[in-house]
C-alpha cells in the first residue's frame, strides 16, 4: 500500500519502537502533525519551546538507553532545537531530530521560516540528513537511528521538505543495513587486553578512572566485577557517577574541578591509570602538564579519536566498554597471579589518609540553609533511589558531590556544553519514561527560569516532578569565580529580581513550598515526596554565598586543590 | 610538517561541508583541497594538503574517521608518492616578450594553450614547487591570472585507496 510521507514517518517510528516522541507543531511540519492526529502508537508530547523537547528527549535517552526523538518545524523551530541537540552531542547522547523544511522548490529561496538547519546543525551533530525523495525516508531513518545509537552515540538531524511528507510511495522498512563508510569497532583488540592486563597486575599504585562512557555503553556491571575483583580505587567523572556505586568503599567520589582531595591525589600519584569510557575532559585534568606524571595509561574509548587526543596513552584499546570489560574479567580469571597486595595495602593506608582530611565536610548545624545540606537531606529521604537531573552551576556540583548515586542512568545532567536550562525538561523526559518512579530535578533560581515554560508541559501531562530550587539569589558558579578571581566584583551575576516561584508553580496548577529554615527542610522533602500526584517546587532559600569546594583552580595541577 | 592526505567519501551532497568544516571548527591547517568524482561516481577522491605535529596529524586522521561520510583515509606522505599541480595562468606577451615567455615554457615543459595579440595562457604541471619556481621565472613579465588546482597525489607502487 502507499503512504504518505508523514505516514511513513510515523511507520519507521514504530518499527524503531518508539513510543514518545518531544515537539512543536508548526507550517513545515503540518502534514506530519496530521499523521500523528490519526494513530495512537506513538504518543507526541507538546512542549512549550523546542529546546524543552530536545531536552526532554535527551533525559529521555539518558535514562533509558534509547534514542530520543524530537520532531520541530522550519526556522525558528530548529534553530530553537540547536542547543539541545549540542547538548546531546557534547554528552554523545542518542538521539533522532526531525526538523520540518521548506518544500523542495523553495529552499534556497529565503522562504518564510527557512534555514539551513542541515548547515547550522553540522557542527553539532553525528550526522545528519536532507531527504530529497519521499522513496528515501525509510532508508534514512533506519540509517539514523543505526548511526545515533551504536559506536559512540550522538544526535542525528533529519530535515524534510514539507512537500515530501505529503508524496506517496510504497513503505517498507529495511531490515538490515550495512553502511561502508561507517563501521564501529565492538571487540577489543585481544594483544591490547593481553598487555593491559599485565600493567594492571604490576600496578602498585593504581587508579581506576571512568566516564560516562561505561554508562552509555551499559558497562555498570562488568565495571563492578572488574573493580571488586582487583581491589583497587575508583573515580567516576561527572557524567560516569552511579556506573560504580559512591557507597562503596572502593569508591573514591568524582575527580576533576570539584571532585574530592582524594580522588585527585590519587590520580596524581598513581602509577598505573585504568582510564575506560572517559575522555580527559579539561574540567578533569586541570593542568595538562601537571597531569600524572609517573602513570602508565591505559585508556578504553569506542570513539578512538577520544583516545591520546588531550593526553598521549601507552596502552590504547578501542572497543565497547562493557566488551572490553568483559574481556579484562575473563582474563583476570585466568591470570596466574593476583595484584599485589602489600602494594596496594600501602595504597589504600594512603588513600584513606587523603579520604581523612574529610574534604567534603560543611556546617550541618548551620541554620541558614546550606545547599549540601539539602542534598545529603535528598539523599536521605530518597534512600539514593530518585532519578535525579540537575541544571548548571553550583547545585550540579553539589548534587554530584552529595547525592552518592549508586546505580546508572539515575544521574542526569549537561556535563559537556553545560546547559542551563537543561534540569527540568530532561526530568520531563525520565518521569515519562519512568512513570513509576520519583524524578527530581535539583536547580538554581538562574538556571530554572531558562526553560521555567516547561511547567505547562508537567501540567499538560500530570507529571509529579519534585523540583529542588537551590534559591542562593547568585548565578552561584558566576558568582563564586568573580569572588576568587574577580576581586568579588559581581557583574551581572545577581538574580535578586526573581518571580514568586510559589505563586508560579500555583499558576501552572502545581504545589509551591518556599523553605527559609535548615529545620524544615527533612519535612518539606518529606512533605513534597508524599504528593505522588503532584509536582512540587521546593524553593529552598540557602545561604547566598555558598562556594562549591573543594577546587582546582584554573591552571593548577590535581594535587593543588584548594580545600576549604 | 607538511602531509597529504587522501580521503575516499561518499559523493553526496554536504560530504565536502563536513569535511571543510571539520578543519575550521577544529582549527586544522588546509594548504590545498581538491575533490572530484572518481570512477565509481558514489564516490567522491578529496586530496587534502595540511599541516601540523604528530599528534594534530593523528587527530585530523581520527576524526576525518569518524566522519559517517568518510569511508577511507591515507596519509600519502607516510610513502613514496607522486604529487601533481595543475596551474593556468596568463600573461601580458607583446613584443620581445612574447619569445621570452615561450622559452620559459619550453624550458619548464609547459604548454601554451591560448594566444591573443596580448597575451598567451599557459598550462602547467608539477609538483608546487615547479609551479612556484615557474611563476618566480616570469617575475619580469605582467601576469594576469593565476590559477591552481591545489595538489592531488597517489601512492607509488600497487598500493591504492580503492
Amino acid at each position: 500500500m502507499e503512504l504518505t510521507g508523514a505516514e511513513i514517518i510515523i511507520e519507521c517510528l514504530k518499527a524503531e519502537d518508539i513510543d514518545h516522541v518531544f515537539g512543536y507543531p508548526g507550517g513545515a511540519v503540518l502534514h506530519i502533525y496530521d499523521a500523528f492526529y490519526r494513530q495512537d502508537d506513538v504518543k507526541h508530547i507538546l512542549v512549550r519551546h523546542e529546546q524543552g523537547a530536545t531536552h526532554a528527549a535527551d533525559g529521555y535517552a539518558r535514562s533509558t538507553g534509547k534514542a530520543g526523538v524530537v520532531l520541530v518545524t522550519s526556522g525558528p523551530g530548529a534553530t530553537n532545537a540547536v542547543t539541545g541537540i549540542a547538548t546531546a552531542y557534547m554528552d554523545s547522547v542518542p538521539m533522532i531530530v526531525i526538523t520540518g523544511q521548506v518544500p523542495k522548490p523553495l529552499i534556497g529561496n529565503d522562504a518564510f521560516q527557512e534555514v539551513d538547519s542541515v548547515g547550522i546543525t553540522r557542527p553539532v551533530v553525528k550526522h545528519n540528513f536532507l531527504i530529497e525523495d519521499v522513496k528515501d525516508i525509510a532508508r534514512v531513518f533506519k540509517q539514523a537511528f543505526y548511526v545515533a545509537t551504536t559506536g559512540r552515540p550522538g544526535p542525528v538531524v533529519i530535515d524534510i521538505p514539507k512537500d515530501i511528507t505529503a508524496e506517496r510511495t510504497e513503505f517498507s522498512y529495511p531490515k538490515d543495513i550495512s553502511m561502508r563508510s561507517y563501521n564501529p569497532t565492538t571487540k577489543g583488540h585481544p594483544g591490547q587486553i593481553k598487555r593491559a592486563i599485565d600493567i594492571i597486575l604490576s600496578a602498585e599504585r593504581p587508579m581506576i578512572y571512568t566516564g560516562g562512557g561505561v554508562i552509555l555503553g551499559n558497562g555498570s556491571e562488568q565495571l563492578r566485577q572488574f573493580t571488586k575483583k582487583l581491589g583497587y580505587p575508583i573515580t567516576q567523572t561527572l557524567m560516569g557517577l552511579g556506573a560504580f556505586p559512591a557507597s562503596d568503599k572502593q569508591s573514591l567520589g568524582m575527580l576533576g574541578m570539584h571532585g574530592t582531595y582524594e580522588a585527585n591525589m590519587g590520580m596524581h600519584h598513581c602509577d598505573v591509570m585504568i582510564a575506560i569510557g572517559a575522555r580527559f575532559d579539561d574540567r578533569v585534568t586541570g593542568n595538562l602538564e601537571k597531569f600524572c606524571p609517573d602513570a602508565t595509561i591505559i585508556h578504553v574509548d569506542v570513539d578512538p579519536s577520544s583516545i591520546s587526543k588531550n593526553v598521549r596513552v601507552d596502552v590504547p584499546i578501542v572497543g565497547e566498554v562493557n566488551q572490553v570489560l568483559s574481556d579484562f574479567n575473563q582474563a583476570l580469571e585466568q591470570a596466574d597471579r593476583a595484584p599485589n597486595a602489600s602494594a596496594l595495602e600501602k595504597w589504600w593506608t594512603q588513600i584513606d589518609e587523603w579520604r581523612s582530611q574529610d574534604c567534603l565536610k560543611f556546617d550541618r548545624e548551620s541554620e541558614i540553609i546550606k545547599p549540601q545540606f539539602v542534598i545529603e537531606k535528598m539523599h536521605e529521604v530518597t534512600g539514593g533511589e530518585a532519578i535525579v537531573t540537575s541544571d548548571v552551576g553550583q547545585h550540579q556540583m553539589f548534587a554530584a558531590q552529595y547525592y552518592g548515586f549508586d546505580e546508572p542512568r539515575r544521574w542526569i545532567n549537561s556535563g559537556g556544553l553545560g546547559t542551563m536550562g537543561f534540569g527540568m525538561p530532561a526530568a520531563i523526559g525520565a518521569q515519562l519514561a519512568h512513570p513509576d518512579d520519583l524524578v527530581m530535578c535539583i536547580t538554581g533560581e538562574s538556571s530554572i527560569q531558562m526553560c521555567i515554560q516547561e511547567l505547562g508541559t508537567c501540567t499538560q501531562y500530570a507529571l509529579p516532578l519534585k523540583i529542588v530550587n537551590l534559591n542562593n539569589s547568585y548565578m552561584g558558579m558566576v558568582r563564586q569565580w568573580q569572588e576568587f578571581f574577580y576581586d568579588k566584583r559581581y557583574s551581572n551575576s545577581h538574580m535578586n529580581v526573581q518571580p514568586d516561584f510559589v505563586k508560579l508553580a500555583e499558576a501552572y496548577g502545581h504545589v509551591g513550598i518556599r523553605v527559609e529554615k535548615s529545620a524544615d527542610v527533612e519535612p518539606a522533602l518529606k512533605e513534597a515526596i508524599a504528593q505522588k500526584d503532584r509536582l512540587v517546587f521546593l524553593d529552598f532559600i540557602t545561604s547566598q554565598e555558598e562556594n562549591v569546594y573543594p577546587m582546582i583552580p584554573a591552571g593548577a595541577g590535581m594535587n593543588e586543590m584548594i580545600l576549604v | 610538517m607538511r602531509h597529504i592526505i587522501s580521503i575516499l567519501l561518499e559523493n553526496e551532497s554536504g560530504a565536502l561541508s563536513r569535511v571543510a568544516g571539520l578543519f575550521s571548527a577544529r582549527a586544522y591547517n588546509i594548504e590545498s583541497l581538491t575533490v572530484a568524482p572518481t570512477d565509481d561516481e558514489t564516490l567522491s577522491r578529496m586530496t587534502l594538503v595540511t599541516s601540523g605535529t604528530d599528534d594534530i596529524i593523528e587527530q585530523i586522521s581520527k576524526q576525518l574517521n569518524k566522519l559517517i561520510d568518510v569511508v577511507k583515509i591515507h596519509d600519502l606522505t607516510e610513502d613514496a608518492h607522486i604529487e601533481r599541480e595543475l596551474m593556468l595562468i596568463k600573461v601580458q606577451a607583446v613584443n620581445e616578450t612574447r619569445d621570452e615567455v615561450k622559452r620559459l615554457v619550453e624550458i619548464f615543459r609547459a604548454r601554451i594553450i591560448d594566444v591573443t595579440d596580448t597575451t598567451y595562457t599557459i598550462e602547467i604541471t608539477g609538483n608546487g614547487d615547479k609551479l612556484d619556481a615557474f611563476v618566480e621565472a616570469l617575475s619580469s613579465i605582467t601576469i594576469h591570472e593565476v590559477v591552481r588546482s591545489g595538489l592531488l597525489g597517489i601512492s607509488r607502487g600497487d598500493r591504492a585507496l580503492g
